[in-house]
């Protein structure tokens, strides 16, 4: 192998690894409270998809989350926020909360989601934007990229 | 020695696993446990009642978990897949006190706007213990 050859493949390589991790939104390794307790209504959401001030209020109303009573006891309640305080969202696009703390009210949700069409969102496997794995299959892993968009067929 | 040296990887593997081993009650004990709270055994009619009707809000327990909730059940506002609730269908239903009592805490809440007395609890259980394959 020339050296010219192993400049190519590595450079190859480096930025295939660059692509494939650009998706990768979930730390390494998840608080194991988080993924029990939060996870077991819903998609054990990337903490970086939110701002730390988001955060913060979602953590401080558990009571009335969303609709659902999602208290939790106050040793849980800390170890949680305080993890989701230092793996919160604090690149360019998520640095403002959005509104109601919603993830799928973020500008840059509203925008990666505009050519889905409505009855898309209806379907009986989707019902809800919060429902993410429903077509990013690997969501609960962090990963949303366009190879692991399965979309639910036919429209029902 | 050589005994110790056999202990020691055995005792780190349990360490390891006894997060995973979380079950420290049966959903008999829990039933008894509502049913002597309550000063009546839990009566398996009252409880499909209970469970598939409304209680002045938006969901039934049935919402979520299903009628019968011998499959998985679906959360009625996220989608997300939940395992069965019925113990015959999911061995970790009703192993675990501390998460009995968070989930009627919190799920009488939404379903009927207060915590659930102990008989309607023994109710409930005595009514899904009932189900069977």
């Amino acid at each position: 192998m020339t050296f010219r050859t192993t400049v190519i493949l590595g450079l190859c390589l480096g930025t295939a690894l660059a692509c494939a991790g650009s998706h990768d939104l979930s730390p390494q390794r998840a608080l194991p409270a988080y993924t029990q307790e939060c996870a077991a209504c819903h998609t054990a959401y990337p903490p970086a998809l939110l701002p730390a001030e988001s955060w913060q209020r979602v953590m401080t109303h558990l009571g009335t989350h969303y609709g659902s009573d999602a208290s939790l006891d106050a040793t849980q309640v800390q170890a949680i926020t305080q993890w989701l305080q230092s793996q919160a969202g604090t690149y360019k696009k998520v640095r403002n909360a959005p509104p109601q703390d919603r993830i799928t009210l973020s500008d840059w949700f509203v925008r990666e989601h505009r050519e889905v069409r409505p009855e898309l969102w209806r379907h009986s496997s989707v019902r809800s934007p919060a429902q993410c794995s429903a077509c990013h299959t690997q969501a609960e892993n962090g990963r949303f990229g366009e190879r692991e968009l399965r979309l639910p067929t036919p429209a029902r | 020695m050589h005994a110790h040296k056999r202990l020691a990887p055995m005792l780190l593997v349990l360490l390891i696993a006894s997060p995973c081993l979380a079950a420290d009650t049966q959903p008999a004990a829990q039933l008894e446990r509502f049913a002597v709270q309550a000063g009546r055994s839990g009566n398996a009619e009252l409880g499909r009642q209970f469970f598939i009707n409304k209680h002045g809000g938006e969901w039934a327990c049935a919402s979520c978990h299903g009628e019968p909730p011998t499959q998985a059940g679906r959360h009625a506002r996220t989608g997300k897949s939940l395992l069965p609730l019925a113990p015959a269908f999911n061995p970790k239903s009703f192993t675990d006190q501390a998460r009995v009592d968070k989930w009627f805490r919190r799920n009488c809440q939404d379903v009927v706007g207060r915590e659930c007395q102990a008989a309607e609890k023994a109710d409930v259980l005595a009514w899904l213990i009932s189900l069977k394959s």
